[in-house]
């Protein structure tokens, strides 16, 4: 293990690092948007939305992030969307982690208990007002702890990005794998931070599903 | 530049043999991951400690960190250490490795669900630890997790995509190739994505089967 090493280059490991929870913040907010507005469709009253909201899923789930990644950046350009290596990166994997999302949020919503649904509505809350004020609160409940495995899922995810030159930490590690011929060291460096970003994620998501919990 | 799919089928040979590659590198990696997840399961469940403690370190290192860096350090790692081996054979062993360590935390948890009772049977009939293990309390566990093994699988194939990007030819790396001849990327990209979901489809008909076989009626 060359220590000096190490202590030469991580600086830019953690300029790359900062890039990474970037690009997980970012897909993430993206990929929650896209999986409630899918899920809405999914569970909606006409035929029309829920065919859109599940064609979206299965094509999302059936064919590899890494060639929707690239059919975006490099064919985008050719449909009329120009983006940076940066937004094609955010905006395809935002969509791609979305259709995950889409199944865990509508799990959670549909495993909520029949009654509710039906009580809130005896009691006279309209249709709206009984998902809005009854079932969604809970499903939130039962969904927290899902979510937060499909956000671990996405933190390493964002390393495809790598593969159409954003500066990010699994780019970095492989350019100084490349420059230095120091594979173990790059990677435990690269490896360690990754660590460290997944792991705080977990503690917050566990804290906040212990707050939401019911005792 | 619009678009123009009519020079996609004069590349129709080139994406058969990648999608070829593509169901080879994807069978080969998913009964090393099988089999080495076993493996695995076994090790950090009753191995000795000197070897349980360092794998459930390298297990969690694995499970914390993207497979594309797996990739890098496998593919460049290996010619550090003087081993000089194909890139299919780097890819697989990465894609390998990295889902087996997944398919371990799922056959331990099963070993762990199985019933003692079933182990003490064993035992009494006059079975020792290791032949009970293997031939009653493993496929018993094996085979309560074929589902989300099955999912594992699913991912498997859409992450083989990133072989690519170490020089395995592929679906993937035939799209670009092609795309290297005729700068269609649209084009290209597109034909693959309908391929990789048609494999999918298809990967996901068998996966039902075996579950269906392998499932007790209940």
């Amino acid at each position: 293990m060359d220590i000096d090493l190490i202590l030469r280059v991580y600086p830019h490991f953690l300029k790359a690092a900062l890039v990474t929870v970037e690009l997980s913040v970012l897909t993430v907010l993206l990929g929650l948007v896209c999986g409630a507005a899918a899920a809405a469709a999914r569970l909606s009253r006409f035929a029309i939305l829920r065919f859109i909201g599940a064609a979206y899923v299965s094509l999302m789930r059936g064919i590899p992030a890494l060639i929707f990644l690239f059919l975006l950046y490099f064919g985008g350009p050719q449909i009329g969307i120009q983006l940076t290596a940066f937004q094609a990166g955010v905006i395809g994997l935002g969509i791609n982690i979305g259709a995950y999302m889409t199944e865990t949020m509508r799990g959670a919503i549909i495993s909520v208990d029949h009654g509710q649904a039906e009580a809130a509505r005896t009691l006279g809350l309209s249709q709206f007002q009984s998902f809005r004020k009854v079932i969604l609160p809970q499903a939130m409940r039962l969904m927290i702890r899902p979510l937060g495995v499909n956000i671990n899922a996405q933190i390493k995810g964002t390393a495809l990005v790598a593969a159409i030159s954003v500066v990010e930490l699994t780019y970095t590690a492989q350019r100084y794998i490349g420059s230095t011929y120091k594979p173990f060291e790059m990677f435990f460096l690269a490896g360690i931070l990754y660590l460290i970003i997944i792991t705080v994620t977990g503690k917050m998501i566990s804290f906040l599903d212990r707050r939401v919990r019911l005792p | 530049m619009g678009l123009d799919f009519s020079v996609v089928p004069s590349y129709a040979d080139a994406l058969f043999l990648g999608v070829l590659w593509t169901i080879a590198i994807t069978i080969v990696s998913a009964l090393l991951s099988f089999f080495g997840g076993i493996l695995f399961a076994v090790i950090a469940l009753y191995g000795p400690w000197m070897i349980r403690l360092p794998f459930r370190f390298f297990a969690w290192l694995f499970m914390g960190t993207p497979l594309l860096l797996q990739l890098f350090l496998i593919y460049f790692g290996l010619v550090e250490l003087g081993i000089d081996l194909p890139a299919f054979v780097a890819g697989v062993i990465g894609l390998g490795l990295h889902f087996a360590v997944y398919n371990s935390e799922l056959i331990q948890t099963a070993i762990l669900a199985v019933d003692k009772g079933q182990m003490e049977a064993a035992r009494t009939l006059g079975l020792s630890r290791t032949q009970a293990l293997i031939r009653v309390v493993i496929p018993q566990a094996v085979r309560d997790v074929i589902p989300p093994i099955g999912n594992n699988m699913i991912a498997l194939l859409k992450d083989s995509a990133l072989v690519s990007v170490i020089g395995v030819s592929e679906l993937t790396l035939s799209a670009q190739l092609a795309i290297g001849r005729t700068y269609r990327p649209f084009e290209f990209y597109a034909a693959a994505a309908v391929l990789y979901y048609i494999i999918n489809l298809g990967m996901e008909a068998v996966l039902r089967r075996i579950e269906r076989r392998t499932q007790l009626s209940r």
